[in-house]
């Protein structure tokens, strides 16, 4: 029984948690694999587009709701998804058009594409704070839990509660969802394998006639679709807020570099192996261990290996000694 | 400087008389204290970027540690809670040094298939005797009256001593991770140093012991007077009653000018020794490495050695413009250090006013700092005037009018892309 309620206990606090944070996370670490593959640069400007998607999605929500739309136990801005891709389309093929293509006729140099996603960067964040403000928005609704901790407690007779929220099940289904369909894209597809002959070797692809120009949009199309699932999933998970997606940017960032940059499975992996460490080293481990442990013997701290307040920085650690020990990630990629 | 050159600062200049003369005084000396501060960090990056085409994007950490030592030579010690704590503490770092130092000789000496299990079996017992001496010291100095310190304190020295020592210790800090990290290409780079400023912030934020965190250090001692102070003396009085002014408002003028020159004369000792730098065979030798590493590496130049030390200057230079911002705030305040405020806007500043050019890097960081800070009224303004159809009350109209603020991203964003499309060099290029 006590071994029955650890693990229920580690199920609820971490790993059903951290899952969903690496489904979200792992989702824009593949927008930022796209575009790496295809342009050649660290797009600082990516979370950024996180935050315009899942703020139209947000509007559309309001809108839907307003005249009454509901889409039964699921969260409304699941319907409303569709117009913040499309909106996010728009902005990604905007800054392609207006600012990016000048520099990619130019071939410049990666870091001149980087310092210009830091300019996207600005200027995205700004419109999305002047439209919505830096306040936080709730935007899930519909059911809250697919189980509650209470009615598990009932059916299983445990001591401990195991609690799924609705929004978590969607944050999975959604990204095995759209991991498969890149996958499809990319391996399958014409354009998909268009896309990954002119990555390899840009050159001998102009030469067989792919229209540079289609790829490149068709890259920043499945950068902001990406974009706005994570984004979305994210604030429904937690909550919108504007501020949050610049903290999210360096947890993606090292997602994509820990899995391998360039690598859709690497980006995928990263973002799981981001997760999982954020949460279980700042899990305490107190409970779980008096469970398991013989007798009624108590550990004497929390057994917590980090304080929650790094959570965010270890990231960044795992991120430093990836780039120390083994700068091609863990699936090799091409190395920046 | 050329003649052009000169003209930009004057226009500048021209900008700042109209803010003193159409808002007031205060707040145009305001402005320019910080336009200097600013202009010190664009500095700082530029020897980066400038001379040696490094892409740090870690500029918020090195003015946070920069800011760290303020507090940390200028607060009054705790006693009591180095009574408490401090040898729980400093035994707890030297385990922690003792640790890592064993880990990096084992990394050394051992071979690799018993490498990773030696260097398990060093950490846990390390980490496990760290955290015992930690946790319980850290305890007791938090306990210690926690409204007021609940933190070591500082030396009690001079805060002015504090921006070389925060010179230093930003050095230090970039010296460490300039090692780890400047084998890496460009982006990877400035992706390492976000991260590791990310983390210096955490640090900053959530020791409490070490920097009472987001509880925040207020009322550091002052180079200069107090106003109050100077209310009471005979001569500003009378100084105020010539000139037919508010003495109250005379003395916060006072105060601020006296910033300005202390900030000036900062300025200019890093200026003349960054112009001598630049144009010293050091200086073309950086550049010849920023233009074509292969080739200057050829000629045997040492090139991951000569990066090390442009990076540590840089950020020495980002570090003691931190400490100035702490002396002139008198507080530190972990919570409102943001990448976009401290690093991105930094370069921003660089990227205009001419990457590689120490004088385009000072007027790109007045300009930028006075943009930033006048783009708020100016943004309402806009907001205003765009908003104007609309009747009073309409909710779209409140909405857009109460976040207008915000609007000073996408001026900022918009000047970044204009310059880099269509004046790459900046305002004032490299010569």
């Amino acid at each position: 029984m006590d071994f029955l309620n650890a693990i229920v206990l580690f199920c609820n606090f971490v790993l059903v948690p951290a899952t969903t944070y690496g489904a979200q996370l792992a989702l824009g670490a593949l927008g930022i694999t796209v575009i790496y593959r295809i342009l050649r640069f660290a797009n600082f400007a990516h979370s950024e587009l996180m935050s315009w998607g899942a703020m139209l999605t947000l509007f559309m929500t309001w809108y839907l709701q307003s005249v009454g739309i509901h889409a039964g136990p699921l969260p409304t801005a699941l319907l409303a998804l569709p117009v913040g891709i499309l909106g996010a389309i728009a902005m990604a093929l905007t800054t392609e058009r207006t600012v990016y293509r000048f520099y990619r006729k130019q071939r410049a140099s990666s870091i001149t594409f980087a310092i210009v996603s830091v300019g996207v960067m600005f200027v995205m964040a700004g419109l999305t704070r002047f439209m919505i403000g830096p306040g936080e928005q709730v935007m899930a609704d519909g059911q809250r839990f697919l189980i509650k901790a209470v009615e598990f407690k009932r059916m299983t007779g445990l001591d401990e509660g195991l609690a799924i929220k609705t929004t978590q099940v969607i944050t999975i289904a959604a990204a095995i969802a759209m991991a498969g369909f890149l996958f499809w894209f990319l391996y399958r597809t014409r354009s998909g394998k268009a896309m990954r002959a002119f990555s390899d070797n840009e050159d001998l692809a102009l030469l067989s006639g792919i229209n540079p120009d289609r790829i490149v949009a068709i890259a920043w199309i499945l950068a902001a679709i990406l974009a706005t699932l994570s984004g979305t999933l994210y604030g429904l998970d937690k909550s919108y807020k504007p501020f949050v997606f610049m903290q999210l940017l360096l947890p993606i960032f090292a997602s994509a570099i820990v899995g391998g940059i360039g690598q859709p499975v690497g980006a995928i992996l990263g973002g799981f192996v981001i997760a999982y460490s954020e949460v279980l080293l700042t899990y305490a481990y107190r409970k779980f261990v008096t469970y398991l442990a013989p007798g009624d013997w108590k550990p004497e701290g929390l057994l917590q290996l980090l304080s929650t307040d790094y959570k965010f920085a270890i990231s960044f650690i795992i991120l430093v000694i990836v780039l120390l020990i083994r700068p091609t990630g863990i699936i090799r990629g091409k190395l920046l | 400087m050329k003649q052009k050159d000169l003209l930009y600062f004057a226009i500048f200049l021209i900008f700042l008389i109209g803010v003193g003369w159409l808002q007031s005084w205060n707040v145009a000396f305001g402005i320019l204290n910080m336009c200097l501060i600013s202009a010190i960090m664009a500095l700082g990056v530029n020897i980066q970027w400038g001379y040696a085409g490094l892409f740090n994007a870690g500029i918020m950490g090195f003015t946070a540690l920069g800011g760290l030592s303020a507090v940390l030579v200028s607060a009054k010690p705790v006693s009591e809670a180095w009574a408490a704590g401090g040898l729980g503490i400093i035994g707890s770092l030297v385990i922690l040094g003792m640790t890592v130092s064993a880990i990096l000789y084992v990394r050394m000496k051992i071979a690799p298939p018993l490498r990773t299990w030696s260097i398990i079996v060093v950490i846990l017992p390390g980490y496990w005797l760290f955290q015992g001496f930690y946790s319980s010291a850290v305890e007791q100095i938090e306990t210690i009256n926690p409204a007021l310190t609940g933190y070591l304190g500082g030396l009690g020295l001079p805060i002015i001593t504090a921006w070389l020592i925060g010179g230093l210790v930003a050095a230090g800090g970039a010296w460490l991770i300039g090692r780890i990290s400047l084998g890496l290409r460009a982006d990877y780079l400035a992706i390492a140093t976000l991260g590791i400023s990310e983390i210096i912030i955490a640090i900053i934020k959530y020791e409490e012991w070490l920097t009472r965190g987001v509880k925040n250090v207020t009322g550091l001692p002052r180079p200069v007077p107090y106003e109050v102070n100077l209310i009471e003396t005979q001569w500003l009085v009378n100084l105020a009653e010539s000139l037919s002014a508010n003495p109250v408002a005379m003395a916060s003028l006072l105060v601020k000018f006296c910033y300005l020159m202390l900030f000036l004369g900062m300025l200019a000792i890093l200026m003349w020794l960054s112009e001598r730098a630049l144009k010293s065979p050091w200086g073309r030798m950086m550049r010849a490495i920023r233009d074509n590493r292969e080739a200057a590496s050829a000629m045997g130049k040492d090139v991951t050695g000569r990066h090390l030390q442009t990076f540590v200057l840089g950020c020495a230079v980002c570090g003691i413009a931190g400490a100035m911002l702490v002396t002139l705030d008198g507080q530190l305040v972990p919570g409102s250090y943001t990448p976009l405020r401290y690093t991105f806007l930094i370069w921003v500043m660089v990227i205009l006013g001419g990457s590689g050019n120490n004088w385009g890097s000072v007027l790109g960081g007045c300009i930028i700092w006075f943009v930033w800070i006048q783009a708020e009224p100016l943004g309402y303004a806009l907001v205003e005037a765009v908003t104007f159809p609309f009747e009073e009350g309409y909710w779209l109209k409140g909405h857009l009018i109460e976040n207008a603020a915000q609007t000073r991203l996408i001026l900022m964003g918009g000047i970044l892309l204009v310059v880099m499309r269509f004046a790459p060099k900046g305002l004032i290029p490299e010569r």
